[in-house]
């Protein structure tokens, strides 16, 4: 019973660590800004929710998978504010959005 | 998990170079930044979750948020100096030197691969757990910061209000200007974080009686708190009455600390030895008057200055480069 | 494991310390300085570790220096931004000015 539920959180962290190396991917190989944000804020969020479900389900107990809820909304927040910021000065620092050079 | 080892190590190496070498200063501290952060790892791979917590809050958030401060009020040209000036650098005397002391290091490493094993330790865990339960609390760590050795919290806390005088006494700093914010997001995030801030900040302090935690990192999350609001176009106005006030929460951590010991001194203890029922008392007291403390001398560190009180054009402040 | 944390730090230590010497820039010099004392605590804790059982000592000794370095660090950057104002320039190299 418990190693099924060990080897279940294991997973859902190892998936979560692929997203993550997806985001990284991502603002590694992207061509500018605003979409190397994008792709960072949107699979990192996902694949730290993944990770601390992972890790809720292997602990067990329900405060500590409050706890991690509660880990996961405020980064959701940080990475969202930050994000939107970043992109704002940007913006008004007259960066271009890329466009696909025919 | 040896390899997780090799990787954190070889990131960190990665990093140190980067931070010392990279062209643009921007780039360098976000490395710093990221250095500390790492180091936060390696601190819970040493099973030392208080420095970890420590770390992450002084060593990489508030060190980096005063490195940005800095490079703020610098202009911009000078973030990107060409590291290394003409005519130093190079020669037989640069290479000399570098070459011992990379020598030097070379052989203390080679030292430690062949005799690590008859290193000597520090051995004081086994006696500390004997004598942990006259201590007051349950936390080794907070047991030697205010109990056994509270001494060098004291004056730890002395130096950290020597460096507030030391940035006050160069003179009035203006009061963080109210920048242009391009949206409404960040003050309503920050409306809404803050009291989770405080929420945290004194839960750390709660906690540092027998778990990880504690006045430092409880003083950083309240100091950080700070910023954000500074950061996110908060000002005040600060009357003369209210520097007094503002004056005697910086010391209140150290006028407490004396305070007590002084006190105890009198009782017939000695000082800073605390009698063993009041311990935990008297802990909590000093490290709840700490933590105010050094969360007001961190965010005075961070403005950079004494700010100013002249009440000069409040709705025009000065712009400054950034 | 230890040992590989021994070794780590006093590379780490070199780094900084070649660092500290060959910048010019007093803010380059003060992250080094940072990196530095970094290092240095990475030995002791590394030290409390291997000691049998666990040494909380050196943790509160290195708790003290982390707050102490942030405090060096703040007056060094108030010392550092008087001098810009002053001299126009983050080098203490009078006569090399770019």
């Amino acid at each position: 019973m418990s190693s099924a539920t060990d080897m279940f959180g294991a997973a859902l962290a190892v998936v979560g660590v692929l997203f993550f190396l997806a985001g990284t991917l991502g603002l590694l190989r992207f061509p500018d800004i605003y979409t190397r944000i994008h792709a960072l804020t949107k699979a990192d969020n996902l694949g730290l929710g993944l990770i601390c479900l992972g890790a809720a389900v292997q602990s067990g107990s329900l405060m500590t998978a409050l706890k991690l809820l509660l880990i996961w909304i405020l980064v959701l927040v940080a990475a969202a504010t930050g994000a939107s910021l970043i992109a704002q000065t940007a913006h008004g620092r007259g960066i271009p959005p890329w466009t696909r050079q025919e | 998990m040896a390899v997780f080892d090799l990787i954190l190590g070889l990131l960190l190496v990665i990093l140190v170079r980067k931070c010392l070498s990279i062209t643009d200063m921007f780039g360098a501290v976000i490395s710093f930044m990221a250095f500390g952060l790492l180091m936060a790892v390696a601190w819970v791979r040493l099973e030392a979750p208080d420095i970890a917590l420590a770390e992450a809050a002084i060593g990489s958030g508030l060190t980096g948020a005063l490195l940005f401060s800095t490079l703020g009020r610098l202009p911009h040209s000078e973030t990107r100096q060409p590291l290394v000036p003409r005519g130093s650098g190079s020669g037989p005397g640069y290479w000399l030197v570098t070459g011992f002391w990379w020598a030097a290091a070379m052989v203390l490493i080679a030292t430690f691969v062949f005799s690590f094993q008859e290193l000597q330790t520090p051995g004081l865990g086994g006696p500390l757990q004997e004598r942990l339960a006259e201590s007051g609390v349950l936390n080794p760590v907070t047991a030697v910061l205010l109990n056994f050795r509270s001494l060098d919290t004291l004056m730890e806390i002395a130096v950290l209000l020597a460096a507030v005088v030391v940035a006050w006494s160069m003179g009035y700093v203006d009061w963080p200007a109210r920048q242009t914010i391009p949206s409404p997001l960040l003050p309503g995030v920050v409306r809404l974080l803050t009291p989770v801030f405080l929420l945290v900040a004194f839960s750390l302090l709660w906690r540092g009686s027998h778990a990880p935690g504690g006045a430092f990192p409880g003083g950083a999350v309240l100091a950080a708190s700070g910023i954000l609001l500074l950061l996110s176009g908060m000002t005040v106005q600060i009357s003369p009455r209210g520097m007094s006030w503002l004056r005697w929460v910086l010391s209140a951590g150290l006028l407490v600390f004396v305070l007590a010991g002084v006190s105890l001194m009198a009782a017939g203890f000695g000082f800073l030895v605390y009698p063993e029922q009041w311990a935990g008392n008297l802990i909590l007291l000093i490290e709840a008057s700490a933590g105010v403390s050094i969360g007001a001398m961190l965010l005075a560190l961070y403005v950079g200055g004494e700010p100013d009180m002249a009440p000069s054009q409040p709705n025009n402040p000065v712009s400054r480069p950034q | 494991m230890t040992g590989y944390y021994l070794i780590l730090a006093v590379v780490i230590l070199a780094m900084a310390f070649h660092g500290l010497m060959v910048r010019a820039n007093l803010l380059r010099k003060l992250m080094a300085l940072n990196i530095f004392t970094s290092a240095v605590f990475l030995f002791l804790v590394t030290l409390a570790r291997m000691a049998e059982p666990l040494d909380p000592i050196p943790h509160a000794m290195v708790l003290t220096g982390i707050v102490v370095t942030v405090s060096t660090t703040a007056v060094g950057l108030a010392l550092l931004v008087r001098l810009y104002r002053r001299s126009g320039s983050l080098t203490l190299d009078s006569s090399n000015d770019d």
